[in-house]
Formats: structure tokens, sequence, C-alpha cells
């Protein structure tokens, strides 16, 4: 009954349960923030658009990104993945998304920033629709928790649009 | 003959009615772990609802030894998700960040590009040869939620099987011998 291997086993149970109560209680306590973040994305410049010798549209974009998503952090987080995504509806696809930028933000400190790039995934269609598309850029959020559940939201730019002519 | 006599009395001498209890007590620990194991299977919806991250091809985000809690519902896979899919012709599921999805407007079939945190470019050299998107079939399911490091033990033991047989022997001896 009070054996070497009984107390060690005793200890051991008990100090795993401690542990994942903590982890259980740390996932939990990101339910109680509630995150506010903003974003705003310029389409600078339209560098080519072309259709592709297999018949798809591939166009290359100049964006200016910036955002602020510092209110996502809590004690729990261990990073932020971060993309922008363009969607758009084609006769053929209820729903193209096509990430165009993403980015990982691994502290608050550098959660509110702004960056100046082109496309770093290709931006191309299934098909040749893209001329004169109207399309929205929508800005995603993965947040990676130390430990427990992950959350994911967005927020949806829209009123954008390519241009009528390939160049 | 001397010896032979007291081990086999020393054998009779255990009783009955105590190996019986271990035995049983060693089954219930083995059915109670299966049991764990299929309802997880059944609530997540995924075939295996936990996978053990393998490479470094997510981190920061994910290190090798993380474990994965996977779900498998009918919603709709979208971007940004991280997904495991097996790829024909590989035998070990990818756990990678999808970039690109592409929905039929009439059937609601899926295209779906994916792409590791870490790595430099998108999947298409993973896949088959010539495979350009991967299907719904292809996924296994999505990542809800991670702990961290637990998976070490299940890498250690499938790189060095000694440590495996060992603890087994060394558990089993446990369950046989407790007295309590």
């Amino acid at each position: 009954m009070h054996s070497f291997g009984y107390r060690a086993n005793a200890l051991l149970t008990f100090a795993v349960t401690i542990l994942a109560l903590m982890c259980a209680m740390a996932s939990f306590s990101d339910n109680l923030n509630h995150p506010s973040p903003s974003s705003s994305v310029q389409v600078l410049n339209v560098n080519w658009f072309q259709k592709q010798p297999n018949g798809n549209d591939e166009v290359s974009l100049t964006l200016n990104i910036s955002a602020d998503l510092q209110s996502l952090f809590t004690w729990n987080t261990k990073q932020v993945f971060v993309f922008l995504a363009a969607e758009y509806e084609t006769p053929k696809n209820s729903l193209n998304q096509i990430s165009l930028w993403d980015g990982i933000i691994a502290s608050k400190e550098h959660a509110k920033f702004w960056t100046h790039t082109s496309n770093k995934y290709r931006f191309i269609d299934q098909g040749s629709n893209l001329r004169g598309k109207e399309f929205n850029l929508t800005l995603h959020w993965h947040v990676m928790p130390k430990t427990g559940k992950m959350f994911a939201d967005k927020l949806v730019m829209s009123g954008y649009r390519l241009p009528k002519e390939y160049r | 003959m001397g010896w032979i006599g007291e081990t086999v009395d020393s054998i009779k001498s255990l009783q009955i009615r105590q190996v019986l209890t271990q035995a049983v007590s060693l089954g219930m620990i083995v059915t109670s772990a299966l049991i764990i194991w299929k309802a997880l299977m059944c609530i997540t919806g995924s075939e295996s609802p936990v996978v053990v991250v393998l490479s470094g091809s997510m981190e920061p985000g994910f290190k090798r030894g993380d474990i994965l809690f996977l779900h498998m519902s009918k919603d709709p896979i979208r971007a940004g998700e991280i997904v495991v899919f097996n790829v024909d012709g590989r035998e070990i599921p990818i756990v990678h960040r999808v970039i690109k999805v592409h929905e039929r407007q009439d059937t609601g079939e899926v295209d779906v590009l994916t792409k590791g945190d870490n790595n430099y470019g998108d999947d298409r050299l993973l896949y088959a040869h010539g495979q350009l998107w991967l299907q719904r079939h292809h996924i296994m399911g999505r990542a809800v939620g991670f702990l961290p490091y637990v998976g070490w033990v299940t890498i250690i033991m499938t790189e060095k099987p000694i440590i495996k047989y060992i603890l087994i022997g060394a558990l089993g001896l446990l369950v046989i011998t407790s007295k309590d």
C-alpha cells in the first residue's frame, strides 16, 4: 500500500492531471479575449495581366497591406498566421480563393505592420474569367495557441476590380 | 527431482483467483484504450483523430513531436486551414496549410493546393507525378487543436523499437506482480 511504486504512481498521475487541467484552462482563457483587428489593402499596380498558353488567366499585382492585429495576442498565443486571399466567383467555380501573400507574426510587437509587396503566390484562374472581374481581398488570420484550440477569423474588403484588357 | 516438485508446488500455491484478476485487469486496460480510440474516431469523423507531426515543414507553428487533433466535418475546405492529406503512392500523411481553393459551381467538388509554412514553394512537388490539385478524398481531416511535445513518445518508440519492448515488458510485469 505504501510502497515506492505506489507513491510514484500517485504523484505522476496527479502531476499529469494538473498539467492537463492547466492546458485546458489556458486554452479556455482564449475565449475571454474579444479581438478587434483592423486592416486596409490597396492595389497599387497591375504589373502584368495575360493569358497563359494553356488558357488560364494570370495577373501580377503590387499590393500595399497594412493591418493592426495586436488585439489577437493573449498569453496563450504562440503565433498568428496571417494571409491575404483574393476571392471571387466564376461561372465554373462558386468560390475561388487564392492566397496572394502570407506572413507569420511571432509577437505582439510585430502585429501592427504594413508591407509593400507584389503577390507572393501566382494569381492564376481556372479558365479565362479575370478580365474586368470584381473580387474581394480578404485578410485571414489563424491564431496558433501555445496549447489547445486554434482560432481563425477574417476581414473581407470588397470592391476591387481587375482591368478589362490584358496588359 | 526435488526442485521441480518445489516449483510445481509454488505454481499451485498461486491462487487461481488472483491470476484471473490480473488477467482481467490487463484486459481492461487494453480494451479501455481501444474504446477511447474508437470513440474519438466516431466523434471526430476522422480515420486517425490524433496525429504526430514528423517534419519541420510547418515550423514555427508545429514542431516535430507535437500532437494534432483532427476533425473531419462536412464543412467545405477553405484557404488557410491546416489539413492532413494522403498523396497516392506515399504512405505517410502530410500536415500542411491550404493556400488555394477552387470550388465547383455544380458539383461542389474542390481543387485544393497546399503549402508548408516553412517551405519555400507549394506542394506540387510532393504530389503524385502530374498531379496539380488535391481533391476531397485525399484529405483525412483538418487540425483543430494541438498539444506540444507529447508526440515525442511515439517518435522515440518508432525509431528505437527496443525502448518500446522494454516499456511494454515493464508495464506488463507491473500489472502482473502488483498486489493491490
